[in-house]
């Protein structure tokens, strides 16, 4: 019998159906992803399992048995001795949902204390049972911890614990490992995939078609609502259906970005250059030079330096040792990660373009026309310049954010995570746009993130930063082809790209 | 936001209004003269003729309490308008300067902050000597510690803020960028501070009066009404009830209003 059994499963909210007729099953030991872009009803569809909808929405399906038990029509009391018990969920960001007051132990104990009767010696040898299971390193010391004093992934692995305690019969993964470094991700992938395979159905919530390909076995793909395709994992990456999935699967694998042959003139070059903060040292000896022209991908995880030494190109941070040397550059711009955070949440994007133009030097009369080009050549509309950054959506505003650097007509465009925090398929459309500029401007860019696999889709050349160092360099097809660098390998490894 | 809470809000607009209306234009609403005294018609009951009675010297207490609507919303507004103001200059000054500033401007308002605020006032009063423009001097230092450590923290976050730096890195000049981006910002939420403030600031002012601090007879004023009708208070309650009621109206429609709008700021509904 399947552990969980949903079918024509429906939420409505004012009228909008958000979730609509999405059925599926999943058996004890197997995995189904559920793969969408924001929007598309998966982690609503989560929520509804749960029977967690917002208030003001009402749920209805032909079937939805919850391992063996009917939920359709459960009251609150009812859903809560489900929930923890029968069923559990992994959310996302697992700093905010472990409780900063309450020991790691403690958590992990608190779905035991609520459905199993127990003495305290048992709950404290089941919860070192279960913090094993998901390999954290040193349980016993980690019980009495709290949640700020362990690592991103461990903190997930413990939460991915507390889901287990109570040994439900269906574990919900919504977005488990998108706030996590990659490396760090595909070890909580192959840990969600081992728990498959001890007989928990898993269901696995994702944009990303590279994560699934790691853990699920089967596949349901979700558009507005809808389920537009689904099946094992295997047919679906081979012969995709349906445009949408085509598009999701598009914007995991890129092709490295061929290197245009050209004359190679320098101007930026960077001699050891190094920076501390306090005692750790977030920048050591790094020694690159940026052609004209060309795009410099820094790759590394987080904490690895790459955001300092993006800002010591701005100039905003000044080396401690070493030297930047800039030949002829007078400007240099940057992009950053969150575009809602840097426009001026009172102002309007016409009205922030303008600022940058008259910073620029640009005479107050042609200020409205340029304006209006850098809009159409970042592909928006006219009218979002009347618009504040909270009315635009993601993907407008990192445009905005684009064209608002560009307006200072800069020599380096320095991009800081441009397309972490967007969809798969407006990330596609930024990194086309970025292209686009690349080729149409002549553009010098030096484009910083944590995917890899981004990077090699529009670098030329490439910078692996590991703990402050640059541990590999060269031409990104040569990078990509042959990886020297341990480090290098286990993060191309871990972008689950097809062998 | 709920019915219960919309009409609420609606019911406290429009009892500002009508308190705003007295304050402007008084003899719209009573054309008697407020210091018209009539001795034999003394200590009347509320009626037809005197809505809300008379009082000793047998003025109208209506029209008293109507005339004296500027007098006491006035101080109480004007006490927190200078409170902003303290707070936005004091506060961006002591986010931006040197530490030693920043600490010298943070241990006073520590200092002030450890009193409760209507002692502060009496203090201050205590100093200055009574009325009406010492005591919105004294309402404003007393409630100025708490705009300045808000105006403070909000130059902090503001100064550090992307779109800030973003600025900057756009060849923005610092001051200019300061003056465009934090200032406003810091006075927006000095501002939601304010409409909240501003009913505290008319009761701490009313407080005032009522102790002989503020205004002098007789002049009318709601402290000081209310402060002159307590010892007749078992033969004539209208003499200080009346007043007082305009007092707890006018506080609690502007503070429903304030958080309304405080509310609505952040984004919450409620």
């Amino acid at each position: 019998m399947s552990a969980l059994a949903v079918r024509d499963l429906t939420v409505t909210i004012d009228g909008a159906t958000p979730v609509d007729s999405v059925s599926f099953a999943v058996e004890p030991g197997q995995c189904v992803a559920i793969v969408g872009e924001s929007g598309a009803g998966k982690s609503l569809t989560a929520r509804a399992l749960l029977g967690l909808t917002p208030s003001g929405s009402s749920v209805s399906a032909t079937a939805l048995t919850i391992g063996g038990v009917d939920a359709r029509r459960l009251g609150e009391r009812q859903w809560r001795k489900l929930r923890g018990e029968r069923i559990a969920l992994v959310s996302q960001d697992a700093l905010v949902s472990l409780d900063p007051l309450r020991t790691i132990g403690a958590e992990v104990a608190e779905p035991l204390a609520i459905h199993r009767r127990m003495t305290r010696a048992q709950r404290r040898a089941r919860v070192l049972e279960v913090l094993k299971a998901v390999s954290l390193p040193h349980p016993e010391e980690r019980v009495s911890q709290y949640a700020h004093q362990l690592s991103g992934g461990q903190r997930q692995r413990a939460l991915i614990a507390s889901a287990l305690a109570a040994n439900p019969s269906v574990l919900i993964a919504d977005e488990p490992t998108t706030a996590l470094d990659a490396t760090v991700q595909a070890r909580i992938l192959d840990l969600l995939r081992h728990i498959a395979e001890t007989g928990t159905a898993v269901v696995f919530i994702s944009h990303d078609f590279a994560a699934v390909r790691r853990v699920a076995d089967r596949v349901l793909v979700m558009q507005n609502g809808r389920v537009v395709e689904s099946g094992p994992v295997a047919e679906v990456l081979q012969a995709p259906q349906h445009e949408h999935t085509r598009e999701l699967i598009a914007a995991t694998v890129h092709e490295p970005h061929e290197v245009t042959a050209a004359e190679v003139e320098p101007v930026l070059e960077a001699v050891a250059v190094s920076k501390s903060f306090g005692s750790t040292e977030a920048v050591s000896a790094a020694t690159f030079t940026v052609h004209r022209g060309r795009t410099l991908g820094i790759v590394g995880e987080s904490g690895s330096g790459k955001t300092t030494l993006a800002r010591m190109i701005v100039g905003v941070q000044a080396p401690d040792a070493g030297e930047l040397i800039r030949h002829g550059v007078d400007r240099v711009q940057l992009v950053h990660q969150n575009p809602l955070g840097a426009f001026d949440p009172r102002w309007t994007i016409g009205r922030s373009l303008d600022e940058a133009l008259a910073a620029g030097r640009v005479p107050r009369r042609q200020r409205p026309a340029r304006s209006a080009r850098l809009l159409a050549e970042v592909g928006l509309a006219p009218v979002l310049a009347g618009r504040r950054p909270s009315a635009l959506s993601g993907g407008q505003r990192q445009r905005a954010a684009i064209a608002r650097a560009l307006a200072a007509e800069p020599d380096v465009l320095v991009l800081d995570e441009p397309v972490s925090a967007l969809d798969p398929s407006v990330r596609e459309r930024i990194l086309q746009l970025l292209r686009r500029l690349q080729e149409d401007r002549r553009l010098t860019m030096v484009f910083v993130s944590h995917d890899l696999d981004v990077v090699l889709a529009v670098a030329d050349e490439v910078l692996v930063m590991q703990d402050g160092r640059i541990v590999e360099q060269g031409a990104t097809g040569e990078v990509f082809s042959s990886p020297q660098h341990p480090f290098t390998r286990e993060l191309l490894a871990a972008s689950a790209r097809p062998e | 936001m709920s019915v219960g809470r919309r009409v609420l809000f609606v019911v406290a607009l429009l009892v500002l209004a009508i308190i705003a209306l007295a304050a402007v234009a008084p003899d719209l609403i009573s054309a008697r003269d407020p210091l018209q005294t009539d001795v034999r018609g003394a200590l009347q009951a509320p009626s037809a003729e005197h809505l809300f009675g008379t009082d000793q010297s047998g003025r109208d207490i209506f029209t008293r309490v109507v005339h004296g609507t500027g007098r006491s919303v006035g101080i109480g507004l004007l006490a927190t308008g200078l409170a902003l103001v303290l707070g936005l200059l004091v506060g961006t000054v002591a986010g931006i300067a040197p530490r030693i500033v920043d600490v010298a401007a943070m241990r006073v308002t520590d200092v002030l902050l450890a009193f409760p605020e209507f002692l502060v006032a009496l203090i201050v009063v205590a100093v200055l000597g009574p009325g009406p423009l010492n005591v919105a001097i004294a309402v404003t230092l007393a409630a100025a510690p708490v705009y300045v450590r808000l105006g403070r923290v909000q130059t902090r976050t503001l100064a550090a803020a992307e779109h800030v730096e973003a600025a900057r890195i756009l060849g923005v000049a610092p001051v200019l960028a300061f003056v465009r981006h934090v200032v406003p910002g810091v006075l927006g939420s000095l501002s939601v501070l304010a409409t909240i403030g501003i009913g505290s600031s008319i009761l701490a002012a009313a407080g005032l009066s009522f102790l002989g601090l503020g205004p002098a007879e007789p002049a009318p004023e709601w402290g000081l009404m209310l402060a002159s009708g307590r010892n007749v208070l078992a033969q004539a309650w209208w003499i200080s009830v009346f007043p007082g009621a305009a007092i707890t109206m006018t506080v609690i429609s502007a503070s429903v209003v304030g958080r309304t709008l405080r509310a609505r700021a952040e984004g919450r509904s409620s």
